[in-house]
């Protein structure tokens, strides 16, 4: 078979529950939510021919492919730099299904992130600092009591702060947002369960003067896969085909995710999402204004102002106003993170961030913004332009 | 001073095969980076390669000790390891030119701000190490003036 240029759509999606304790190993959470995809998109797991998750995840790819009976595994890869890669596995299989090397492309990612092990706790985890993670200089942090991805966050957002006069009551408007969609999310945790600005004032400090409980995602137990094909397949597939417009991943010169304090720029700044920014607006030739919904990484609070301003929604600066005159709910300029994002739905390292974006464009999401024509995700270091296929 | 015979509780540094010369001078009270031995460019985090010039030629070198303070927070739950109280964490940009995540003490947490000079000071840890931290730059004829010794 020849190789020619096909667009790549995202076909089926997948996931296990969302909890705090799942009861099983993190590679039958993997196993499952693969399968579930691939029951989504009526295709059968024995023809997936790549495979892709992230460094992080500790499920194994050959024995996944064996639980799922997979007969000649053709492509396998894992992407670093922790949440960041969510959206960078996208790109990867959009690359593989473009150049016609792979036909059914499987992402998953599965973790049982607060019953096995604790993202939020303090760490002295050596593989952070292991080569292939992309986090190495997080070892530079650990003596000083900077030991969790809240405090490595908030020495640059501490900055940001002090550049725009935010304070973190204006980080509160985003919580209360998020907890807001969650609400109506059956498969969300914090599900029937909003929060008021009060309630986040009131939540406890976890690094002063930047982040209090409420403004930090989860910690999770859960799976979610996707399975990647080409649009003209996809479209005679079980559900309507969801098409990758355009994906890209940016690490710009210095850059580190998380522990980013070594480029040259002000460290209010998040050099690699304005850097993925314009490159996916020049892959894609569009424009925010084009964009019908967003899901942006939210680990923590001031991710939103952030990439809201390097993705060209808003200028540097005006993200607090944006948010708090309502402009991220879902009848405002650019709906957000529409299923309560990784703070109120579940923190699978951004990957339900790209399910509830799947279900935006076929309609189906708990929260459903209108006529949904074009969504952006973003994971920082990577993002990607979904629309109908 | 009634706290010299307190145990030391701040964790040792993370060696690593790139990182060591750089705790090891910091144990011996000297605060030091990676400077090109063909360009003179400084390089942190450390590697084995000048981005500039692409030498792996390297000298290691004492620095001024001076900087100035770009952020700064208080980690406050969960507690870090090693530390009673919540300590000041902030990232410093050495006169050098780079950047260094370090404690800044001696010092209110309110009563820092933007780009407030600081020199380095050494704290000890378990393991018998030491690492640098960063207290607000002292007067010239302050007696308490930092190791590493200028003027
Ligand atoms: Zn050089």
């Amino acid at each position: 078979m020849s190789r020619q240029f096909k667009e790549a759509a995202i076909a089926g999606i997948g996931q296990t529950e969302f909890s705090k304790s799942s009861g099983r190993s993190e590679q039958q959470l993997a196993a499952e939510c693969s399968l579930a995809a691939c029951q989504d998109a009526g295709v059968d797991p024995k023809d997936i021919d790549g495979m892709i998750t992230f460094t992080l995840d500790n499920t194994d790819d050959i024995h996944l492919a064996r639980c799922l009976g997979v007969e000649n595994l053709a492509y396998t890869t894992r992407i670093p730099g922790g949440g960041a890669a969510a959206v960078a596995t996208i790109y990867q299989a959009m690359a593989m299904v473009n150049a016609g090397l792979c036909e059914n492309v499987l992402i998953w990612r599965a973790m049982n992130e607060r019953s096995q092990y604790r993202f939020g706790q303090p760490i002295s985890m050596e593989s952070a600092f292991a080569p292939g993670s992309g986090t190495g200089s997080l070892s530079w942090c650990m003596p000083f009591g900077a030991q969790t991805p809240a405090s490595w966050e908030s020495l640059n957002a501490q900055r940001y702060m002090q550049k725009y006069g935010v304070t973190n009551e204006d980080f509160g408007y985003v919580s209360v947002q998020q907890r807001k969609y969650a609400s109506t999310n059956p498969n969300a945790w914090f599900y029937e369960k909003p929060i008021t600005l009060e309630d986040h004032q009131n939540s406890k400090w976890i690094i002063e003067p930047v982040l209090r409980m409420f403004d930090c995602c989860q910690e999770s137990d859960g799976g979610v896969a996707l399975l990647i094909t080409s649009l003209e397949r996809a479209r005679d597939l079980k559900q309507p085909p969801v098409h990758i417009v355009g994906a890209c991943q940016s690490i710009p010169n210095e850059v580190e995710v998380i522990s980013n304090y070594y480029h040259g720029g002000d460290l209010a700044d998040m050099p690699e999402a304005y850097a993925t920014a314009k490159r996916l607006w020049a892959q894609t030739g569009m424009k925010p204004a084009d964009m019908d919904v967003a899901m942006l990484y939210d680990a923590f609070t001031p991710q939103i102002f952030k990439q809201l301003e390097a993705f060209g929604f808003v200028k540097p600066g005006e993200a607090s106003d944006f948010v708090k005159d309502g402009q991220i709910d879902i009848d405002g300029q650019i709906p957000v993170n529409t299923n309560g994002g990784l703070i109120a739905e579940a923190y699978i390292h951004g990957m339900n961030s790209v399910t509830e974006m799947v279900r935006q464009v076929r309609g189906t999401a708990a929260n459903q913004v209108a006529d949904v024509q074009h969504a952006l995700i973003s994971s920082g270091m990577a993002g990607a332009v979904l629309a109908r296929g | 001073m009634n706290e010299t015979a307190k145990e030391p509780t701040q964790l040792a540094p993370i060696l690593t095969l790139e990182s060591k010369f750089f705790w090891d001078a910091a144990t011996k009270e000297q605060f030091v980076c990676e400077k090109c031995s063909d360009c003179g460019q400084f390089r942190f985090p450390p590697r084995p390669m000048c981005p500039h010039c692409h030498s792996v030629k390297r000298d290691i070198v004492e620095l001024s000790g001076k900087g100035k303070v770009l952020s700064w927070i208080k980690p406050v739950h969960p507690k870090p390891i090693g530390f009673d109280e919540p300590p000041t964490v902030g990232v410093i940009e050495t006169d050098e030119g780079f950047r260094i995540v370090s404690n800044i003490i001696d010092i209110a947490y309110e009563d820092i701000t933007f780009e407030m000079p600081v020199e380095v000071a050494f704290a000890p840890t378990v393991k018998n190490k030491k690492v640098p931290v960063f207290r607000p730059l002292s007067n010239e004829n302050d007696s308490l003036s930092p190791v590493g010794g200028e003027g």
